[in-house]
């Protein structure tokens, strides 16, 4: 142990082996703020703009940084500071759309959100007298719509969805033809473009009803073509967690397949389930192209998914702005409200959803 | 036998005619009859649950089917004489494929753009998850980006009108004024900002979340004891980053990005949104009447206001759009296959010696306890305490 340190060395401050030829602990920090101050002293001669201070400040704050570690440290090490820059850079970045995106929506929208928005139909009236057309906003027939379109969609692809899954991981065997090809199918259908499954709902339509073939039906059969594949997925994934002892025991036990499926396997596997199911419907509540090429769109209210045009909220949003009416103001701001609207339920999906994975999560797993 | 009629009196009563042993023999046989025996339930169900996978490829086939169907008239038609086809968005077109070929073009070119915006800093974001961000924070950040994915397309091309568009507007007139003898940045720059690189930049956001949710699952299942043993041979974490977690994530990243081309291929409403397109082949990215359409947004654009054929025309580009997504989508999900394939043949040892041998040599640092060794500015250099563990060792021989 004597050789380890050996107490010959001059006094005065000993260059630590552990931090010698190092940036000290905090270097990063001080760079960083050393370059805000820089580019903000910089910009404030030709003229500030937030977005320009923040890039000169990442450039500086690189550049520095890449210049301070390869005169104290060594090229690998200024190499590897740079990169974690900028990983965390590009980070940032994306934190960027997701918050400015939400502030937009919220400061946009909350305005045009009131209780006669959400309970009234939207309709625009023409006054004959002084030949003017107001617009009173309203979201009931869109929410209706969504509801209504959202709700059959669901109810025709969980039961197909549920039963493929349960097909996939407890009939099939792992190299049978028919498992092999609709996993496949299945990763092919999550990547069907969301417009054309909106194209094959119209074609079929048309082809069976013929013209006027616009209907919520319709559109929540284009919206089954891309929900079921992602609940196939996810609860593909929930049930394959379910550790096979359960299963051994129970067929063991001598209960039927059909038994340990439905009493033990589903059971253990709900709270996984019912999560990837909800995340499923949060995803397709949002689609535009499918449900405008399959419903069209309307400004009356209709809840009948059989017979006529339907609106929804992600339509009564792209419309708002695609096809304004009289109004234009008028209508971008229905627009933005339906926005709103549409983002609180994908957001309130997503909550339930991560509830109750938390709540129900099986105990002893993972 | 003493015992039966006592413990099953009244069963033995109910089944008349047997006694109890002969009782218990019966129930033995039905015992091996019924699990030789298909149930009723167990039939049902398992028809069902194969029924239902059957759907899934009746349903695959039928969108092609019906897609075909509709599609066929206009793309058989003569587009220069019908006169459903040579008047409104369908006109000045000999034919379908003069028709789809731009809107094609847009289509790649769009999406192009997005992943070259997308791709980089999805990886990125997924590393800094997955290797970078402290263990607490990061499922939280995962959280962050799922949120990203979970909101609606239609959301964000609202929030590219209002906000990317003026946001790029300078950057656009800059580009023009000092690079405008680059075509890309050449024409007649834009006033409101309705360009295709303000759309790519919505899709690059909207594509995001794939690349970087799959990229960072593939991150996470780097095995630890090859990047333990990067560390502990003296690798900044980013060297261990190149040597043990990209060799191994390779397929993934590129079927991640792939995944994300498919998904920015057939993203509709943001171009519709917020470009202003005209149907030509142009790499132009900062004008207002040269953006090349894309055809999932013209198809949105011009469906209301069609034919009948028209429609037909619009269903056939979108049977077009169908087989390109197709295509990128299974090449991406053969090359995450065929390499999981080969790694299982090739064993362990296909991807952890070649790369850590490519080392620099002489930079091996002493290892630290394992635990401490992915904290960072730990792995110290060489020189002093390869010494000293020399030392260590010779002591504690002594």
């Amino acid at each position: 142990m004597s050789v380890l340190s050996p107490r010959t060395k001059p006094t005065g401050p000993v260059a630590n082996s552990l931090t010698s030829g190092q940036l000290p602990r905090f270097a990063e920090l001080y760079i960083l703020g050393a370059s805000l101050l820089v580019s903000a002293l910089l910009l404030l001669l030709v003229g500030f703009s937030v977005v320009g201070w923040l890039v000169l400040s990442a450039v500086i704050y690189l550049v520095a940084l890449a210049l301070l570690s390869s005169v104290v440290e060594n090229r690998r090490k200024a190499t590897d500071r740079v990169i974690r820059g900028l990983v965390t850079v590009a980070f940032l970045l994306a934190l960027i759309p997701l918050i400015s995106t939400l502030a937009t929506v919220i400061a946009q929208g909350i305005g045009e959100i009131s209780w006669s928005y959400i309970t009234s139909v939207g309709a625009s009236t023409f006054d004959p007298n002084t030949l003017t057309v107001t617009q009173t906003p309203g979201a009931l027939q869109a929410i209706v719509g969504t509801l209504i379109i959202t709700g059959i969609a669901s109810l025709i692809s969980i039961p197909i969805g549920l039963f493929t899954s349960i097909y996939l991981v407890e009939y099939a065997l792992p190299k049978q033809w028919l498992a092999r090809t609709v996993t496949f199918l299945v990763d092919v259908m999550t990547g069907i473009p969301s417009i054309v499954a909106g194209l094959f709902a119209f074609s079929l339509f048309s082809i069976i009803v013929g013209p006027k073939a616009f209907s919520g039906f319709s559109a929540s059969v284009a919206l089954s073509v891309l929900m079921i594949p992602t609940v196939v997925r996810a609860c593909e994934e929930m049930l394959r967690l379910v550790p096979s002892d359960l299963r051994e025991a129970s067929l063991a036990l001598g209960v039927s397949k059909f038994a340990t499926i439905v009493k033990i396997v589903l059971p253990t596997a709900i709270a996984g389930l019912i999560t990837g199911i909800m995340l499923a419907v949060a995803r397709i509540i949002g689609e535009t192209a499918p449900i405008f090429l399959a419903a069209s769109f309307t400004d009356n209210f209709n809840a009948n998914p059989f017979d006529g045009p339907m609106q929804t909220l992600p339509v009564l949003a792209y419309t708002g702005y695609a096809f304004p009416g009289k109004d234009i103001a008028a209508s971008n701001a229905s627009a933005w409200g339906a926005a709103l609207l549409l983002v609180l339920l994908v957001v309130i999906l997503n909550l339930i959803a991560r509830v109750i994975a938390k709540i129900f999560a099986p105990k002893g797993m993972r | 036998m003493q015992s039966a009629p006592t413990s099953s009196a009244g069963s033995a009563a109910k089944a008349t005619g047997n006694t109890p042993l002969g009782g218990g023999g019966s129930k033995d046989s039905t015992a091996t009859k019924r699990s030789t025996r298909v149930r009723p339930g167990d039939f049902i169900f398992r028809g069902l649950s194969t029924g239902s996978a059957v759907l899934i490829m009746v349903i695959l086939a039928g969108v092609a089917l019906f897609l075909i169907i509709s599609a066929i008239p206009a793309i058989t038609a003569d587009w220069s004489t019908n006169s459903d086809l040579n008047t409104g968005p369908t006109a000045a077109f000999p034919n379908f494929w003069a028709y789809v070929g731009p809107l094609i073009w847009g289509t790649l070119w769009s999406a192009a753009i997005a992943l070259l915006f997308g791709a980089p800093i999805g990886i990125g974001i997924a590393l800094f998850i997955s290797h970078y961000a402290p263990r607490r924070l990061a499922s939280l950040l995962g959280y962050l980006v799922d949120l990203l994915a979970a909101v609606p397309s239609i959301v964000f091309g609202l929030w590219g009108i209002i906000v990317i568009r003026p946001f790029l507007l300078p950057l656009s007139d800059w580009l023009n004024a000092n690079l405008g003898w680059i075509p890309l940045f050449g024409g007649a720059v834009t006033t409101t900002g309705s360009t295709i690189l303000a759309g790519a930049l919505v899709l690059a956001v909207m594509i995001l979340p794939i690349i970087t949710s799959i990229s960072r699952e593939i991150f996470l299942q780097t095995p630890r004891l090859h990047e333990e043993a990067a560390l502990a041979l003296g690798a900044t974490r980013w060297e261990m980053i190149r040597l043990a977690v990209f060799p191994y994530a390779k397929s993934g990243i590129v079927s991640a990005t792939l995944l994300g081309l498919g998904r920015a291929l057939g993203e509709t409403m943001a171009i519709a949104l917020i470009i202003s397109p005209a149907i030509l082949v142009s790499v132009r990215l900062i004008t207002e009447g040269q953006n090349s359409q894309t055809i999932a947004a013209n198809i949105a654009l011009n469906f209301p206001i069609a034919t009948t054929l028209q429609r037909d025309a619009l269903i056939g580009t979108g049977l077009m759009l169908f087989v390109i997504s197709l295509a990128v989508n299974s090449i991406a999900r053969a090359i995450v296959g065929g390499k999981r394939g080969k790694r299982k043949k090739g064993g362990g040892k296909s991807s952890s010696p070649s790369p850590l041998s490519q080392l620099p040599s002489g930079d091996a640092a002493v290892s630290i306890a394992l635990d401490d060794v992915t904290r960072e500015g730990r792995a110290t250099d060489v020189d002093t305490e390869a010494h000293i563990s020399e030392d260590d060792v010779e002591g504690a021989g002594k």
